[in-house]
């Protein structure tokens, strides 16, 4: 139980430090390029929403700091981000769960897919050691550094233009109206298939040297060796216990890298045009879009946060050190 | 080393048993990488284990006594590699296998059944995930396919029994265990399926004195009861005295002396093991003057020629540099002699023919 | 796609002469072939940085009559929409990424090892603190949150961008520092210096930064590869400068300019094609760092071919039993004598096992 209650303080402080950070943020930045924006929605904004903008961004100035953190902290509770100055008067709110639902089903599907495989590949590798399997790691090195979006380029230019078989942007036929039948599922799955297999593609190696790097630092503990010593089936002695111990870190840092990991996804969508939130806040920063920005930026990190949580249920549930009964 | 002596026509020893072998290995070579430069950790080490006895192996931290009994058990680690020598099992109906040949389908089948081994490293032998239960029983289940789950956890609660844990500790994972405990359960598991050798590598090293002692026991107590031989590594001498019938001190990679326990105990033939003698505190019996052994060992990578200790003996004379000493029987009359010492003052034959001049043994060497 | 594959098929041959020829290297880097391969690869860029100005055949912003050409003997990598030679952009472009993966990957590095050895170091509830912010700025997506910082600044230079990186970068570093910091601490040999009456100070400097060097340039060379991706993907989706020319600055001008549509694969595969050699290069070096720090992870004399040939098959749990002919064996009992053995046995891991007991 101590394990699950020092995660949940580390979460509360982390959700805490994000909004921190992104109250600070606007008020950190030298100069003052809203005011200008602000000025020019002077008569189409209600009062109301004006004065959340300014506490949002740091504006009014009249008050000490203190008192626009409460305030803040107020609007954020009740959900209050802000209109957006592209899309206005549209709440950022609205944008922003309006694009979520896409991102959580392609970038969580791609990078669950990604990290799967990369597990299984990286345990054979891991296992089959001075093999030729080893030969995979320079292929790995270098697709872990190739730039996500970079890719996506490629993988647009073989695919959508030379070949044709995928579209190259959009999430789903725009002649549809979105509803639950099969043929729109069927027409999201077709556009989003070429995006999540670039995903797929782009993180998988960084999963399989991970994998591969503590099957080997796992192979050589004696547990290991006890178990081959008992004469268990390979399979057994693979499964049960080298890589039964070796997915424990894989898992927390799974937790760890997913911020990143989806960073750089969230470029796949801009790549794609595909209307997730990585699109919105890549709109938002070429039109100067400041609440939408602030409000991308935390409602990415609170799915990130809460990707970290069901990661750490699993590693609790897979590690039994973590649960302390007696 | 080809004059290795025919076991067989011994006579019965002082332990009182039959010496029928039940393990013995041959000229076993040894080399640690897989490039060029290979480091030779074994070189031409024989040794046999009797049915029913206790062999202790004693040396310094990294004179290849581990080595020996993984590469024995083809354990050992990459980069080792095995480069010569058998390793010949004989089970209980007089068959023989050499274990270095067996394929690994075999190897398999063989391993728990005919020999188990009990690591060093009682903290991480343990897979920490599973329960204690499950790894218990899966050593069984995979060697006796018509048992049943049941029953292989209810013969893992009788193992455990006997070595003095209660079973519901069958549901405890590792960590939920001390030191002590997680040792025992080794032991336990070693045990379960009745092996014919237990080679058992440092199992107390980990522990303090009391549980040291308390393990040791039950490990004499649990051998008469059940019969199989065991290989008992360590590098406390005198704690070898104790348990063990006969003793093998090993040195850079090779067996220097080989004796029954009170042999080497009182009358040590080699310097090595004179010196090793001299610095432990007995457990029981006269108190002896406590020293080190100068020096340390050489570098298994850089094997001097001639004998191996000759830089660390106070008794090394101008032979020694040169000629490699083999396993003789002491040159100290009324010896039993079937006791083997790998040392030139016993060895005025290889001194000769070299053109050295032998020397005779010193005192300390001869002590009756 | 053509030069990529030629790259990738290149490398594991370069790796297996180098196994051969560095043997007697004394750098312990250098001897493995996954670094070397990577040093040679940054060293070529690094000389592009320096001497781009110089190498490039073309000034990059110069328009010319040849607009989006494919490449020809004048223009190596063609040109772009507006006939601007691509070659003299990717040439001039390496410093600006250099120059920021450097500023970034040294401020992230002092960060994280400023607060990675002060938390392991300390312990108590300055530890708890220092590296639960470390925690923190890991669990936050670093990019998104670069990107709206760098995107509310008013102007957004190379070292901009490299000061954003080295302040939301520094986590990952720190938290391995720590974690290797908390394990020096308790040696014998800190001990004795902390009983002796040396000064925290002296302590931390003498006695635990040597044994960390490793682990800071392992830190140091992966918050480069991730300074340039991060460099580049900014530049990617226009934030920065745009008369800065960089890698990512090549790609934003394919994109918005239909490069992919017109199939004009000059414009936008060679420059992502030299972040992926510099990030891999990296990586490569990493590998040979991390097998330093980690002896398991060393492949012993491993080369997969060769073991084939000698019919060994390494393996946990099944050594290998290969009887070689016994003149080959005795003509290296000689050699053996010779060189090299120190290190031979330092990475032996079973020599530290039994070392251990």
């Amino acid at each position: 139980m101590r394990f699950m209650v020092r995660r949940i303080i580390f979460y509360v402080v982390t959700a805490w430090a994000a909004v921190t950070l992104n109250f600070f943020i606007p008020r950190m930045m030298p100069g003052d390029p809203v005011t200008a924006l602000m000025g020019r929605l002077q008569g189409q904004i209600d009062s109301h929403a004006e004065q959340a903008l300014r506490i949002l961004l740091g504006l009014d100035e009249d008050k000490s700091l203190w008192q626009q953190y409460v305030e803040y902290w107020r609007l954020i509770l009740h959900g209050d981000l802000g209109r957006s100055f592209t899309f206005f008067p549209q709440p950022v709110g609205e944008i922003v769960m309006q694009a979520l639902p896409w991102t959580v089903g392609l970038v969580g599907v791609a990078t669950i897919i990604a990290f799967t495989l990369g597990t299984l590949v990286g345990r054979s590798i891991g296992w089959r050691r001075g093999t030729w399997a080893d030969s995979a790691l320079p292929i790995s090195a270098f697709f872990s550094a190739v730039p996500y979006f970079w890719l996506a380029l490629i993988a647009i230019s073989v695919f959508s233009v030379r070949l044709g078989w995928f579209p190259s942007s959009g999430s789903y036929d725009r002649a549809m109206v979105p509803n639950w039948s099969f043929e729109f599922i069927g027409s999201v799955i077709y556009y989003g298939f070429l995006p999540a297999m670039t995903i797929v593609v782009a993180s998988v190696s960084g999963w399989i040297l991970g994998m591969r790097n503590m099957m080997v630092t796992v192979s050589s503990e004696d547990y290991v060796t006890v178990a081959q010593a008992k004469g268990l089936k390979e399979r057994t002695v693979m499964g049960g216990y080298a890589s039964r111990n070796a997915i424990l870190p894989q898992v927390s840092s799974f937790a760890l890298s997913l911020g990143f990991v989806v960073g750089g996804t969230l470029i796949m969508e801009m790549v794609f045009s595909y209307q997730g939130i990585g699109y919105v806040l890549f709109t938002a920063v070429t039109t100067h879009d400041y609440p939408l920005m602030q409000g991308c930026f935390l409602v990415i990190t609170l799915a990130v946060l809460v990707a970290n949580i069901v990661a750490d249920f699993v590693y609790a549930a897979l590690d039994p050190r973590t649960r302390q009964e007696g | 080393m080809s004059a290795v002596p025919t076991r067989s026509v011994w006579t019965p020893g002082e332990v009182g048993r039959v010496a029928e072998p039940v393990l013995e290995i041959k000229n076993l070579s040894v080399d640690y990488g897989f490039d060029a430069n290979p480091t030779h950790v074994l070189r031409d080490v024989s040794l046999t284990l009797n049915r029913g006895e206790v062999l202790g192996l004693a040396g310094e931290s990294g004179c290849g006594k581990s080595t020996l009994a993984y590469a024995a058990t083809r354990l050992l680690p990459p980069p080792g590699m095995i480069t010569g020598g058998e390793v010949i099992f004989t089970d209980r109906s007089g068959d023989q296998v050499d274990v270095l040949a067996m394929s690994d389908r075999d190897l398999r089948a063989s391993r728990w059944q005919d020999m188990a081994i009990v690591f060093q490293g009682a903290m991480n032998s343990l897979n920490p995930v599973h329960r204690i239960g499950r790894q218990i029983s899966d050593a069984l289940l995979a060697h006796l396919p018509n048992m049943t789950k049941k029953e292989s956890l209810e013969r893992a609660a009788d193992l455990l029994d006997m070595v003095g844990i209660s079973p519901d500790r069958l549901r405890s994972f590792p960590h939920q265990l001390s030191g002590g405990m997680r040792q025992r359960v080794m032991i336990a598991m070693a045990l379960a399926l009745d092996p014919q050798v237990l080679i058992m590598d440092e199992p107390t090293t980990a522990l303090d004195v009391v549980m040291q002692r308390q393990i040791v026991e039950q490990i004499a107590e649990l051998r008469d009861r059940l019969g199989f031989s065991v290989i008992f590594i360590t590098h406390d001498v005198s704690l070898l005295i104790e348990i063990a019938d006969r003793i093998a001190i090993m040195y850079a990679g090779e067996i220097v002396e080989e004796a029954a326990a009170q042999d080497v105990y009182r009358r040590p033939r080699h310097p090595y093991s004179d010196a090793l003698l001299h610095s432990f505190p007995p457990l029981r019996g006269p108190r002896r003057e406590l020293g080190g052994i100068p020096g340390s060992p050489p570098d298994l990578a850089k094997r001097p020629s001639g004998c191996p200790f000759r830089d660390r003996c106070a008794h090394a004379f101008d032979a020694c540099p040169t000629v490699h000493p083999e396993l003789v029987t002491p040159a100290v009359p009324g010896d039993d002699p079937r006791r083997q010492v790998a040392c030139l003052l016993h060895d005025p034959g290889a001194v000769a023919a070299a053109g050295f001049t032998p020397v005779p043994v010193p005192v300390e060497l001869s002590v009756r | 796609m053509a030069i990529d594959l030629t790259l990738l098929a290149d490398t594991p041959d370069v790796a297996t002469d180098d196994t051969t020829t560095s043997g007697k290297q004394r750098f312990v880097f250098l001897r493995n072939s996954k670094s070397l391969t990577g040093f040679v690869i940054i060293a070529f860029f690094g000389i592009l940085a320096i001497f781009g100005q110089w190498l490039a055949p073309y000034d990059p912003g110069a328009l010319s009559a040849d607009l989006l050409q494919g490449p020809s003997s004048a223009h190596w990598l063609g040109t772009n929409q507006l006939g601007q030679d691509i070659l003299s952009q990717i040439i001039i472009g390496a410093r600006s990424v250099m120059i920021v993966g450097l500023i970034a990957g040294v401020g992230a590095t002092a960060i994280g090892v400023l607060v990675g050895v002060t938390s392991g170091y300390i312990g108590g509830i300055g530890d708890e603190g220092l590296s639960m912010l470390a925690n923190i700025f890991l669990v936050i997506p670093q990019l998104p949150l670069i990107i709206i910082i760098a995107g509310q600044l008013p102007s957004v230079g190379g070292v901009t961008v490299a000061a954003v990186i080295a302040v939301t970068g520094w986590a990952w570093g720190a938290r391995v520092l720590r974690a290797q910091t908390l394990s020096l601490r308790r040696r014998d040999f800190v001990e004795a210096a902390r009983a002796s009456g040396e000064s925290t100070w002296r302590i931390i400097t003498a006695e635990i930064m040597p044994n960390l060097t490793a682990i800071i340039a392992s830190g140091f060379v992966a918050t480069v590869v991730f300074a340039v991706l991060t460099q580049t993907t900014l530049a990617f989706i226009g934030i920065g400068d745009p008369n800065d020319w960089n890698w990512g600055t090549i790609l934003f001008g394919a994109q918005n300019n239909q490069a992919l549509q017109r199939g004009a694969w000059w414009w936008f595969v060679p420059a992502g094609l030299c972040i992926a050699l510099v990030g891999m290069a990296l990586t490569l070096i990493n590998f040979g760092i991390d097998e330093f720090v980690n002896p398991r992870l060393r492949s012993v004399g491993m080369n997969a071919r060769s073991l084939r040939k000698r019919g060994i098959r390494p393996r946990i749990g099944f050594t290998p039993v290969v009887y070689e002919a016994p003149g080959a064996s005795a003509r290296k009992s000689e050699l053996v004598t010779q060189s090299e053995l120190i290190d031979v046995t330092e990475r032996a891991p079973h020599q530290t096992k039994e070392n251990r007991s």
